[in-house]
Protein backbone atom coordinates (compact mmCIF):
# COMPACT_ATOMS: atom_id res chain seq x y z
CA UNK A 1 0.00 0.00 0.00
CA UNK A 2 1.15 3.51 -0.82
CA UNK A 3 0.81 5.71 2.27
CA UNK A 4 -0.56 9.21 2.04
CA UNK A 5 2.26 11.66 2.80
CA UNK A 6 1.91 14.47 5.32
CA UNK A 7 0.93 17.68 3.57
CA UNK A 8 3.16 20.68 3.80
CA UNK A 9 1.42 23.93 4.70
CA UNK A 10 2.03 25.27 1.22
CA UNK A 11 0.44 22.28 -0.45
CA UNK A 12 -2.70 22.60 1.63
CA UNK A 13 -3.52 25.81 -0.22
CA UNK A 14 -2.82 24.23 -3.54
CA UNK A 15 -4.80 21.03 -3.47
CA UNK A 16 -8.09 22.11 -5.02
CA UNK A 17 -6.84 23.63 -8.18
CA UNK A 18 -10.28 23.76 -9.75
CA UNK A 19 -11.65 26.78 -7.91
CA UNK A 20 -15.24 25.59 -8.04
CA UNK A 21 -17.13 23.25 -5.73
CA UNK A 22 -19.58 21.00 -7.49
CA UNK A 23 -21.61 17.90 -6.86
CA UNK A 24 -20.28 14.98 -8.88
CA UNK A 25 -22.11 12.19 -10.68
CA UNK A 26 -20.61 9.38 -12.74
CA UNK A 27 -23.50 7.58 -14.45
CA UNK A 28 -22.65 4.22 -16.03
CA UNK A 29 -25.53 4.10 -18.53
CA UNK A 30 -27.08 6.54 -20.97
CA UNK A 31 -30.44 6.32 -19.19
CA UNK A 32 -28.91 7.28 -15.84
CA UNK A 33 -27.20 10.25 -17.50
CA UNK A 34 -30.47 11.40 -19.11
CA UNK A 35 -32.26 11.15 -15.74
CA UNK A 36 -29.60 13.34 -14.15
CA UNK A 37 -29.77 15.84 -17.01
CA UNK A 38 -33.55 15.95 -16.68
CA UNK A 39 -33.17 16.81 -12.99
CA UNK A 40 -30.14 19.13 -12.99
CA UNK A 41 -29.68 20.07 -16.69
CA UNK A 42 -29.75 23.87 -16.28
CA UNK A 43 -27.11 23.97 -13.56
CA UNK A 44 -25.13 20.95 -14.71
CA UNK A 45 -22.27 20.42 -17.15
CA UNK A 46 -21.48 17.20 -18.91
CA UNK A 47 -17.84 16.15 -18.55
CA UNK A 48 -16.39 14.01 -21.35
CA UNK A 49 -12.63 14.25 -21.99
CA UNK A 50 -12.51 17.47 -19.96
CA UNK A 51 -9.94 19.13 -22.22
CA UNK A 52 -12.21 22.10 -22.84
CA UNK A 53 -14.44 22.05 -19.76
CA UNK A 54 -11.76 21.68 -17.06
CA UNK A 55 -9.67 24.43 -18.65
CA UNK A 56 -12.72 26.72 -18.56
CA UNK A 57 -13.46 25.78 -14.96
CA UNK A 58 -9.88 26.46 -13.94
CA UNK A 59 -10.21 29.90 -15.47
CA UNK A 60 -13.58 30.40 -13.79
CA UNK A 61 -15.28 30.93 -17.13
CA UNK A 62 -17.91 28.39 -16.11
CA UNK A 63 -18.90 27.43 -12.57
CA UNK A 64 -21.35 24.53 -12.76
CA UNK A 65 -23.11 23.29 -9.61
CA UNK A 66 -23.23 19.73 -10.89
CA UNK A 67 -20.81 17.74 -13.00
CA UNK A 68 -22.11 14.71 -14.86
CA UNK A 69 -19.07 12.68 -15.89
CA UNK A 70 -20.14 10.52 -18.84
CA UNK A 71 -16.73 8.92 -19.47
CA UNK A 72 -17.90 5.64 -17.93
CA UNK A 73 -20.81 5.17 -20.36
CA UNK A 74 -19.38 2.45 -22.59
CA UNK A 75 -22.39 2.41 -24.95
CA UNK A 76 -21.37 5.89 -26.18
CA UNK A 77 -17.90 4.83 -27.33
CA UNK A 78 -17.88 3.09 -30.72
CA UNK A 79 -17.13 3.38 -34.43
CA UNK A 80 -19.54 1.18 -36.40
CA UNK A 81 -19.67 0.40 -40.10
CA UNK A 82 -23.28 -0.01 -41.18
CA UNK A 83 -22.82 -0.46 -44.90
CA UNK A 84 -24.04 2.85 -46.27
CA UNK A 85 -23.10 4.88 -43.20
CA UNK A 86 -20.70 4.99 -40.28
CA UNK A 87 -21.86 5.75 -36.74
CA UNK A 88 -19.49 7.32 -34.24
CA UNK A 89 -20.38 7.40 -30.54
CA UNK A 90 -20.04 10.84 -28.94
CA UNK A 91 -17.45 9.53 -26.45
CA UNK A 92 -15.10 8.26 -29.14
CA UNK A 93 -11.62 9.71 -28.58
CA UNK A 94 -9.69 11.48 -31.35
CA UNK A 95 -6.97 8.82 -30.98
CA UNK A 96 -9.52 6.10 -31.81
CA UNK A 97 -10.41 7.95 -35.01
CA UNK A 98 -6.70 8.19 -35.80
CA UNK A 99 -6.31 4.43 -35.48
CA UNK A 100 -9.46 3.60 -37.47
CA UNK A 101 -8.96 2.33 -41.02
CA UNK A 102 -12.63 3.09 -41.65
CA UNK A 103 -12.15 6.80 -41.00
CA UNK A 104 -8.91 6.95 -42.96
CA UNK A 105 -10.39 5.20 -46.00
CA UNK A 106 -13.85 6.74 -46.23
CA UNK A 107 -13.53 10.18 -44.62
CA UNK A 108 -10.09 11.56 -45.51
CA UNK A 109 -11.12 15.11 -44.58
CA UNK A 110 -11.96 13.98 -41.05
CA UNK A 111 -8.70 12.04 -40.93
CA UNK A 112 -6.82 15.21 -42.00
CA UNK A 113 -8.43 16.97 -39.01
CA UNK A 114 -7.39 14.21 -36.61
CA UNK A 115 -3.78 14.52 -37.75
CA UNK A 116 -3.63 18.23 -36.95
CA UNK A 117 -5.67 18.15 -33.73
CA UNK A 118 -3.80 18.69 -30.44
CA UNK A 119 -0.98 16.34 -29.42
CA UNK A 120 -0.88 12.64 -28.51
CA UNK A 121 -2.09 13.12 -24.92
CA UNK A 122 -4.93 15.46 -25.92
CA UNK A 123 -6.07 13.01 -28.63
CA UNK A 124 -6.06 10.23 -26.03
CA UNK A 125 -8.35 12.23 -23.76
CA UNK A 126 -10.53 14.45 -25.95
CA UNK A 127 -13.77 13.17 -27.46
CA UNK A 128 -15.34 14.10 -30.80
CA UNK A 129 -18.64 14.79 -29.06
CA UNK A 130 -16.92 17.26 -26.72
CA UNK A 131 -15.34 19.03 -29.68
CA UNK A 132 -18.76 19.63 -31.29
CA UNK A 133 -20.66 20.44 -28.07
CA UNK A 134 -18.00 22.93 -26.99
CA UNK A 135 -19.06 24.76 -30.17
CA UNK A 136 -15.86 26.67 -30.79
CA UNK A 137 -15.80 28.26 -34.27
CA UNK A 138 -12.34 26.64 -34.47
CA UNK A 139 -13.48 23.07 -33.65
CA UNK A 140 -11.44 20.94 -36.02
CA UNK A 141 -14.03 18.18 -36.45
CA UNK A 142 -16.76 20.58 -37.58
CA UNK A 143 -15.76 21.59 -41.15
CA UNK A 144 -15.04 18.00 -42.26
CA UNK A 145 -18.26 16.69 -40.71
CA UNK A 146 -20.16 19.51 -42.43
CA UNK A 147 -18.91 18.64 -45.91
CA UNK A 148 -19.45 14.94 -45.21
CA UNK A 149 -23.16 15.63 -44.52
CA UNK A 150 -22.96 14.27 -40.98
CA UNK A 151 -26.02 14.10 -38.76
CA UNK A 152 -26.11 14.36 -34.98
CA UNK A 153 -28.35 12.30 -32.72
CA UNK A 154 -29.42 14.22 -29.61
CA UNK A 155 -31.01 12.34 -26.72
CA UNK A 156 -33.04 13.41 -23.70
CA UNK A 157 -35.40 11.66 -21.31
CA UNK A 158 -38.22 12.61 -23.68
CA UNK A 159 -36.67 10.86 -26.66
CA UNK A 160 -34.25 11.34 -29.50
CA UNK A 161 -33.96 13.68 -32.47
CA UNK A 162 -31.61 13.74 -35.40
CA UNK A 163 -30.41 16.97 -36.98
CA UNK A 164 -27.95 17.80 -39.76
CA UNK A 165 -24.71 19.17 -38.31
CA UNK A 166 -25.24 22.36 -40.33
CA UNK A 167 -28.17 23.20 -38.00
CA UNK A 168 -26.32 22.43 -34.77
CA UNK A 169 -24.21 25.52 -34.05
CA UNK A 170 -25.78 28.80 -32.87
CA UNK A 171 -22.75 30.92 -31.93
CA UNK A 172 -19.46 30.68 -30.06
CA UNK A 173 -20.14 28.11 -27.31
CA UNK A 174 -23.82 27.87 -28.31
CA UNK A 175 -25.72 25.00 -29.90
CA UNK A 176 -29.36 24.03 -30.42
CA UNK A 177 -29.09 21.48 -27.59
CA UNK A 178 -31.55 21.90 -24.72
CA UNK A 179 -30.16 21.77 -21.16
CA UNK A 180 -31.58 18.26 -20.71
CA UNK A 181 -30.07 16.97 -23.96
CA UNK A 182 -26.92 15.03 -24.67
CA UNK A 183 -25.13 14.34 -27.95
CA UNK A 184 -25.35 10.61 -28.43
CA UNK A 185 -23.75 9.90 -31.77
CA UNK A 186 -22.65 11.21 -35.12
CA UNK A 187 -23.72 9.45 -38.31
CA UNK A 188 -21.85 9.97 -41.55
CA UNK A 189 -23.08 8.63 -44.88
CA UNK A 190 -20.36 6.88 -46.88
CA UNK A 191 -19.23 9.30 -49.61
CA UNK A 192 -20.59 8.88 -53.12
CA UNK A 193 -18.56 6.82 -55.55
CA UNK A 194 -15.94 8.99 -57.25
CA UNK A 195 -15.92 11.80 -54.72
CA UNK A 196 -13.06 13.01 -52.51
CA UNK A 197 -12.66 15.28 -49.48
CA UNK A 198 -9.95 17.22 -47.65
CA UNK A 199 -9.35 19.52 -44.68
CA UNK A 200 -6.69 22.21 -44.26
CA UNK A 201 -5.90 24.05 -41.03
CA UNK A 202 -3.70 27.10 -40.66
CA UNK A 203 -2.42 27.55 -37.10
CA UNK A 204 0.36 29.44 -35.32
CA UNK A 205 1.96 26.28 -33.96
CA UNK A 206 1.22 22.59 -34.39
CA UNK A 207 -0.59 22.54 -31.04
CA UNK A 208 -2.74 25.64 -31.46
CA UNK A 209 -6.35 26.11 -32.53
CA UNK A 210 -6.97 27.15 -36.14
CA UNK A 211 -6.51 30.74 -37.29
CA UNK A 212 -8.62 29.57 -40.17
CA UNK A 213 -9.53 26.20 -41.61
CA UNK A 214 -11.46 24.78 -44.55
CA UNK A 215 -12.92 21.45 -45.61
CA UNK A 216 -14.18 20.49 -49.05
CA UNK A 217 -15.91 17.54 -50.68
CA UNK A 218 -15.96 17.24 -54.44
CA UNK A 219 -17.10 15.06 -57.31
CA UNK A 220 -16.15 15.63 -60.93
CA UNK A 221 -17.76 13.83 -63.88
CA UNK A 222 -16.79 14.30 -67.51
CA UNK A 223 -14.46 17.05 -66.26
CA UNK A 224 -17.40 18.99 -64.77
CA UNK A 225 -18.06 19.63 -61.10
CA UNK A 226 -21.23 17.72 -60.23
CA UNK A 227 -21.01 17.95 -56.43
CA UNK A 228 -19.15 20.38 -54.20
CA UNK A 229 -19.43 21.27 -50.53
CA UNK A 230 -17.26 23.79 -48.69
CA UNK A 231 -17.08 24.54 -44.96
CA UNK A 232 -14.90 27.10 -43.21
CA UNK A 233 -13.82 27.24 -39.55
CA UNK A 234 -12.65 30.17 -37.38
CA UNK A 235 -14.05 32.74 -39.78
CA UNK A 236 -17.53 33.42 -38.36
CA UNK A 237 -19.37 32.95 -35.02
CA UNK A 238 -19.80 29.27 -35.99
CA UNK A 239 -18.21 26.98 -38.56
CA UNK A 240 -20.08 27.73 -41.81
CA UNK A 241 -20.94 26.23 -45.18
CA UNK A 242 -20.61 28.56 -48.18
CA UNK A 243 -23.65 27.79 -50.38
CA UNK A 244 -23.18 30.66 -52.86
CA UNK A 245 -19.64 29.66 -53.72
CA UNK A 246 -20.77 26.05 -54.04
CA UNK A 247 -23.54 27.14 -56.42
CA UNK A 248 -21.10 29.12 -58.54
CA UNK A 249 -18.84 26.08 -58.86
CA UNK A 250 -21.50 23.51 -59.75
CA UNK A 251 -21.52 22.67 -63.46
CA UNK A 252 -18.17 24.42 -64.05
CA UNK A 253 -15.29 22.59 -65.72
CA UNK A 254 -12.72 21.47 -63.14
CA UNK A 255 -9.87 23.70 -64.26
CA UNK A 256 -7.39 25.38 -61.84
CA UNK A 257 -7.97 28.82 -63.38
CA UNK A 258 -11.74 28.52 -62.96
CA UNK A 259 -11.44 27.21 -59.41
CA UNK A 260 -9.12 30.08 -58.48
CA UNK A 261 -11.59 32.62 -59.85
CA UNK A 262 -14.72 31.14 -58.24
CA UNK A 263 -13.28 30.52 -54.75
CA UNK A 264 -12.83 34.28 -54.37
CA UNK A 265 -16.56 34.31 -53.55
CA UNK A 266 -16.03 32.60 -50.18
CA UNK A 267 -14.88 35.92 -48.76
CA UNK A 268 -18.46 37.20 -48.96
CA UNK A 269 -19.79 34.24 -47.02
CA UNK A 270 -17.61 34.56 -43.94
CA UNK A 271 -17.39 37.26 -41.26
CA UNK A 272 -14.02 36.87 -39.56
CA UNK A 273 -12.81 39.08 -36.72
CA UNK A 274 -9.47 40.30 -35.38
CA UNK A 275 -8.47 38.31 -32.30
CA UNK A 276 -5.42 36.94 -30.47
CA UNK A 277 -4.72 34.41 -33.21
CA UNK A 278 -5.10 36.45 -36.36
CA UNK A 279 -6.79 39.34 -38.17
CA UNK A 280 -9.97 39.53 -40.23
CA UNK A 281 -7.92 40.69 -43.24
CA UNK A 282 -5.54 37.74 -43.06
CA UNK A 283 -8.35 35.26 -42.59
CA UNK A 284 -10.17 36.56 -45.68
CA UNK A 285 -7.06 36.42 -47.83
CA UNK A 286 -6.13 32.93 -46.70
CA UNK A 287 -9.67 31.50 -46.88
CA UNK A 288 -9.58 31.62 -50.70
CA UNK A 289 -6.23 29.89 -50.87
CA UNK A 290 -7.00 27.03 -48.51
CA UNK A 291 -10.38 26.37 -50.14
CA UNK A 292 -8.63 26.22 -53.52
CA UNK A 293 -5.95 23.88 -52.13
CA UNK A 294 -8.53 21.67 -50.39
CA UNK A 295 -10.49 21.37 -53.66
CA UNK A 296 -7.37 20.30 -55.55
CA UNK A 297 -6.56 17.68 -52.90
CA UNK A 298 -10.18 16.46 -52.91
CA UNK A 299 -9.94 16.07 -56.68
CA UNK A 300 -6.69 14.12 -56.49
CA UNK A 301 -8.10 11.83 -53.84
CA UNK A 302 -11.27 11.23 -55.86
CA UNK A 303 -9.30 10.20 -58.93
CA UNK A 304 -7.14 7.85 -56.83
CA UNK A 305 -10.11 5.90 -55.49
CA UNK B 1 -18.10 15.58 -0.19
CA UNK B 2 -15.11 13.20 0.05
CA UNK B 3 -15.17 10.29 -2.39
CA UNK B 4 -13.17 7.11 -1.67
CA UNK B 5 -11.22 5.82 -4.67
CA UNK B 6 -9.09 2.74 -5.27
CA UNK B 7 -6.57 2.39 -8.06
CA UNK B 8 -3.25 0.83 -9.01
CA UNK B 9 -0.35 3.27 -8.86
CA UNK B 10 2.98 2.05 -10.25
CA UNK B 11 1.92 -1.51 -9.57
CA UNK B 12 0.70 -0.95 -6.00
CA UNK B 13 -2.83 -0.61 -4.73
CA UNK B 14 -3.86 2.79 -3.41
CA UNK B 15 -6.98 3.75 -1.47
CA UNK B 16 -7.55 7.45 -0.78
CA UNK B 17 -10.38 9.91 -0.33
CA UNK B 18 -10.55 12.84 -2.70
CA UNK B 19 -12.73 15.87 -3.31
CA UNK B 20 -14.58 15.91 -6.67
CA UNK B 21 -12.64 19.02 -7.74
CA UNK B 22 -9.24 17.55 -6.95
CA UNK B 23 -6.99 16.83 -9.93
CA UNK B 24 -4.92 13.72 -10.45
CA UNK B 25 -1.75 15.82 -10.61
CA UNK B 26 -2.41 17.29 -7.18
CA UNK B 27 -3.30 13.93 -5.69
CA UNK B 28 -0.06 12.40 -6.98
CA UNK B 29 2.23 15.25 -5.99
CA UNK B 30 0.70 16.37 -2.73
CA UNK B 31 -1.00 13.41 -1.13
CA UNK B 32 1.00 10.52 -2.53
CA UNK B 33 4.40 12.16 -2.61
CA UNK B 34 5.16 11.44 -6.28
CA UNK B 35 6.67 14.66 -7.55
CA UNK B 36 7.81 13.21 -10.89
CA UNK B 37 4.79 14.53 -12.79
CA UNK B 38 5.34 18.29 -12.95
CA UNK B 39 2.88 21.15 -12.62
CA UNK B 40 3.59 23.83 -15.21
CA UNK B 41 0.77 25.30 -17.29
CA UNK B 42 -2.12 23.43 -15.70
CA UNK B 43 -4.17 23.76 -18.91
CA UNK B 44 -2.95 21.01 -21.19
CA UNK B 45 -0.39 22.95 -23.20
CA UNK B 46 2.98 21.61 -22.02
CA UNK B 47 2.85 17.86 -21.28
CA UNK B 48 5.06 18.06 -18.15
CA UNK B 49 2.29 16.42 -16.09
CA UNK B 50 1.98 13.40 -18.42
CA UNK B 51 1.23 10.03 -16.79
CA UNK B 52 0.01 6.72 -18.20
CA UNK B 53 -3.64 5.91 -17.53
CA UNK B 54 -4.30 2.25 -18.33
CA UNK B 55 -1.12 2.44 -20.40
CA UNK B 56 -2.04 5.50 -22.49
CA UNK B 57 -0.38 8.89 -21.99
CA UNK B 58 -2.77 11.51 -20.57
CA UNK B 59 -2.39 14.87 -18.85
CA UNK B 60 -2.82 14.61 -15.08
CA UNK B 61 -3.51 18.36 -14.82
CA UNK B 62 -6.77 17.86 -16.77
CA UNK B 63 -7.85 14.59 -15.17
CA UNK B 64 -10.08 14.55 -12.11
CA UNK B 65 -8.67 12.37 -9.33
CA UNK B 66 -12.04 10.61 -8.94
CA UNK B 67 -11.77 9.56 -12.56
CA UNK B 68 -8.91 7.09 -11.95
CA UNK B 69 -11.04 4.99 -9.58
CA UNK B 70 -10.64 1.38 -10.69
CA UNK B 71 -7.90 2.19 -13.19
CA UNK B 72 -4.13 1.90 -13.42
CA UNK B 73 -1.80 4.91 -13.24
CA UNK B 74 1.92 4.87 -14.03
CA UNK B 75 4.17 7.84 -13.32
CA UNK B 76 7.84 8.34 -14.19
CA UNK B 77 8.64 6.79 -10.80
CA UNK B 78 7.12 3.52 -12.00
CA UNK B 79 9.17 3.05 -15.18
CA UNK B 80 12.55 1.86 -13.89
CA UNK B 81 12.54 -1.66 -12.44
CA UNK B 82 14.98 -3.33 -10.02
CA UNK B 83 17.08 -0.20 -9.52
CA UNK B 84 18.05 -0.09 -13.17
CA UNK B 85 17.21 2.84 -15.41
CA UNK B 86 15.25 2.16 -18.60
CA UNK B 87 16.87 2.43 -22.01
CA UNK B 88 15.14 5.78 -22.58
CA UNK B 89 16.33 7.15 -19.24
CA UNK B 90 19.92 6.07 -19.92
CA UNK B 91 19.82 7.58 -23.42
CA UNK B 92 18.59 10.90 -21.97
CA UNK B 93 21.64 11.02 -19.70
CA UNK B 94 24.09 9.94 -22.42
CA UNK B 95 22.77 12.40 -25.00
CA UNK B 96 22.47 15.28 -22.50
CA UNK B 97 18.78 15.56 -23.28
CA UNK B 98 18.20 17.05 -19.83
CA UNK B 99 19.01 20.61 -18.82
CA UNK B 100 16.79 22.00 -16.06
CA UNK B 101 14.92 18.68 -16.11
CA UNK B 102 11.44 20.04 -15.52
CA UNK B 103 10.01 18.70 -18.78
CA UNK B 104 11.98 15.43 -18.63
CA UNK B 105 9.49 13.10 -16.89
CA UNK B 106 6.87 13.97 -19.49
CA UNK B 107 9.22 13.38 -22.42
CA UNK B 108 10.51 10.09 -21.02
CA UNK B 109 7.02 8.72 -20.48
CA UNK B 110 6.07 9.70 -24.03
CA UNK B 111 9.15 8.26 -25.71
CA UNK B 112 8.92 5.07 -23.68
CA UNK B 113 5.35 4.63 -24.92
CA UNK B 114 6.23 5.56 -28.51
CA UNK B 115 8.96 2.90 -28.65
CA UNK B 116 6.51 0.28 -27.42
CA UNK B 117 4.13 1.18 -30.27
CA UNK B 118 6.81 1.76 -32.88
CA UNK B 119 10.27 0.28 -32.19
CA UNK B 120 11.86 1.96 -35.20
CA UNK B 121 10.49 5.50 -35.47
CA UNK B 122 11.83 8.15 -37.85
CA UNK B 123 12.88 11.53 -36.49
CA UNK B 124 9.66 12.95 -37.92
CA UNK B 125 7.52 10.35 -36.17
CA UNK B 126 9.27 11.10 -32.88
CA UNK B 127 8.70 14.83 -33.23
CA UNK B 128 5.08 14.27 -34.19
CA UNK B 129 4.47 12.01 -31.17
CA UNK B 130 5.99 14.46 -28.66
CA UNK B 131 4.54 17.63 -30.12
CA UNK B 132 2.36 18.10 -27.04
CA UNK B 133 5.46 18.35 -24.81
CA UNK B 134 7.32 21.63 -24.46
CA UNK B 135 10.94 22.12 -23.45
CA UNK B 136 12.36 25.59 -22.81
CA UNK B 137 15.99 24.48 -22.49
CA UNK B 138 17.22 21.82 -24.89
CA UNK B 139 15.79 22.92 -28.21
CA UNK B 140 14.58 19.33 -28.67
CA UNK B 141 17.61 18.20 -30.71
CA UNK B 142 19.16 16.08 -27.94
CA UNK B 143 15.75 14.77 -26.89
CA UNK B 144 15.20 13.42 -30.40
CA UNK B 145 18.76 12.01 -30.45
CA UNK B 146 18.11 10.26 -27.14
CA UNK B 147 14.90 8.76 -28.51
CA UNK B 148 16.71 7.43 -31.59
CA UNK B 149 19.50 6.03 -29.44
CA UNK B 150 17.10 4.33 -27.03
CA UNK B 151 15.21 2.84 -29.98
CA UNK B 152 18.43 1.40 -31.38
CA UNK B 153 19.43 0.05 -27.97
CA UNK B 154 16.03 -1.60 -27.44
CA UNK B 155 16.08 -3.16 -30.90
CA UNK B 156 19.52 -4.65 -30.16
CA UNK B 157 18.23 -6.10 -26.91
CA UNK B 158 15.19 -7.70 -28.46
CA UNK B 159 17.27 -9.28 -31.25
CA UNK B 160 19.63 -10.62 -28.55
CA UNK B 161 16.72 -12.22 -26.76
CA UNK B 162 15.62 -13.80 -30.02
CA UNK B 163 19.09 -15.23 -30.66
CA UNK B 164 19.25 -16.71 -27.14
CA UNK B 165 15.99 -18.51 -27.73
C1 LIG C 1 -3.60 21.76 -25.40
C2 LIG C 1 -4.90 21.68 -26.13
C3 LIG C 1 -4.90 21.60 -27.51
C4 LIG C 1 -6.09 21.53 -28.22
N1 LIG C 1 -6.03 21.48 -29.58
C5 LIG C 1 -7.19 21.44 -30.28
C6 LIG C 1 -7.16 21.40 -31.71
O1 LIG C 1 -6.10 21.36 -32.33
N2 LIG C 1 -8.35 21.40 -32.36
C7 LIG C 1 -9.55 21.43 -31.71
O2 LIG C 1 -10.59 21.43 -32.36
N3 LIG C 1 -9.61 21.47 -30.36
C8 LIG C 1 -8.46 21.47 -29.63
N4 LIG C 1 -8.52 21.53 -28.26
C9 LIG C 1 -9.82 21.63 -27.60
C10 LIG C 1 -10.40 20.30 -27.08
O3 LIG C 1 -9.38 19.38 -26.80
C11 LIG C 1 -11.38 19.66 -28.08
O4 LIG C 1 -12.41 20.55 -28.38
C12 LIG C 1 -11.94 18.34 -27.55
O5 LIG C 1 -12.44 17.55 -28.61
C13 LIG C 1 -13.04 18.52 -26.52
O6 LIG C 1 -13.51 17.24 -26.13
P1 LIG C 1 -13.62 16.80 -24.61
O7 LIG C 1 -14.14 15.41 -24.61
O8 LIG C 1 -12.35 17.03 -23.89
O9 LIG C 1 -14.72 17.82 -24.11
P2 LIG C 1 -15.12 18.34 -22.65
O10 LIG C 1 -14.16 19.36 -22.19
O11 LIG C 1 -15.39 17.19 -21.75
O12 LIG C 1 -16.51 19.01 -23.03
C14 LIG C 1 -16.59 20.17 -23.85
C15 LIG C 1 -18.01 20.75 -23.79
O13 LIG C 1 -18.94 19.89 -24.42
C16 LIG C 1 -19.92 19.42 -23.52
N5 LIG C 1 -20.12 18.00 -23.85
C17 LIG C 1 -19.13 17.06 -23.99
N6 LIG C 1 -19.65 15.89 -24.43
C18 LIG C 1 -20.98 16.09 -24.58
C19 LIG C 1 -22.07 15.26 -25.02
N7 LIG C 1 -21.88 13.99 -25.42
N8 LIG C 1 -23.32 15.79 -25.05
C20 LIG C 1 -23.52 17.07 -24.66
N9 LIG C 1 -22.55 17.90 -24.25
C21 LIG C 1 -21.29 17.43 -24.20
C22 LIG C 1 -19.36 19.68 -22.14
O14 LIG C 1 -20.40 19.92 -21.20
C23 LIG C 1 -18.53 20.92 -22.37
O15 LIG C 1 -19.31 22.07 -22.35
C24 LIG C 1 -7.33 21.56 -27.53
C25 LIG C 1 -7.34 21.62 -26.12
C26 LIG C 1 -6.15 21.67 -25.41
C27 LIG C 1 -6.18 21.74 -23.92
S1 LIG D 1 0.79 21.02 -16.53
FE1 LIG D 1 -0.44 19.57 -17.58
S2 LIG D 1 -0.05 20.06 -19.64
FE2 LIG D 1 1.06 21.62 -18.60
S1 LIG E 1 15.17 20.64 -19.86
FE1 LIG E 1 14.40 22.49 -19.06
S2 LIG E 1 12.39 22.57 -19.90
FE2 LIG E 1 13.23 20.86 -20.86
Amino acid sequence: MVEAVKLSRHNLFNTHIIPVNFKYFAPKTLNEALELLDKYGKEAKILAGGTDLLVKMKMRLVEPKYIINIKGIRELNFIKDEGNQVRIGALTRWRQLEKSELIKNFFPSLYDAVKVMGGTQIRNMATVGGNLCNASPAADSAPPLMVLNAKLVLASKKGEREIPITQFFKGPGKTVMEPDELLKEITIPKPEEGSGSAFIKVARTSMDLAKISAATALKVEDRKIVMVRIAIGSAAPTPVRTPKTEEALIGQPFRPSIIREKVKLVVNEISPIDDVRSTAFYRKEVSKIIVEDALLISYERASRR
Amino acid sequence: MKIPIHFILNGEEVSVEVEPNELLLNLLREKLGLTGPKYVCGIGECGACTVLLDGEPVLSCLTLAVDVDGHEVTTIEGLAKDNELTAVQKAFIEEAAVQCGYCTPGFIIMIDKLLKENPNPTEEEIREYIRGNLCRCTGYVNIVKAALKAAEELRKNTSLIKIKK
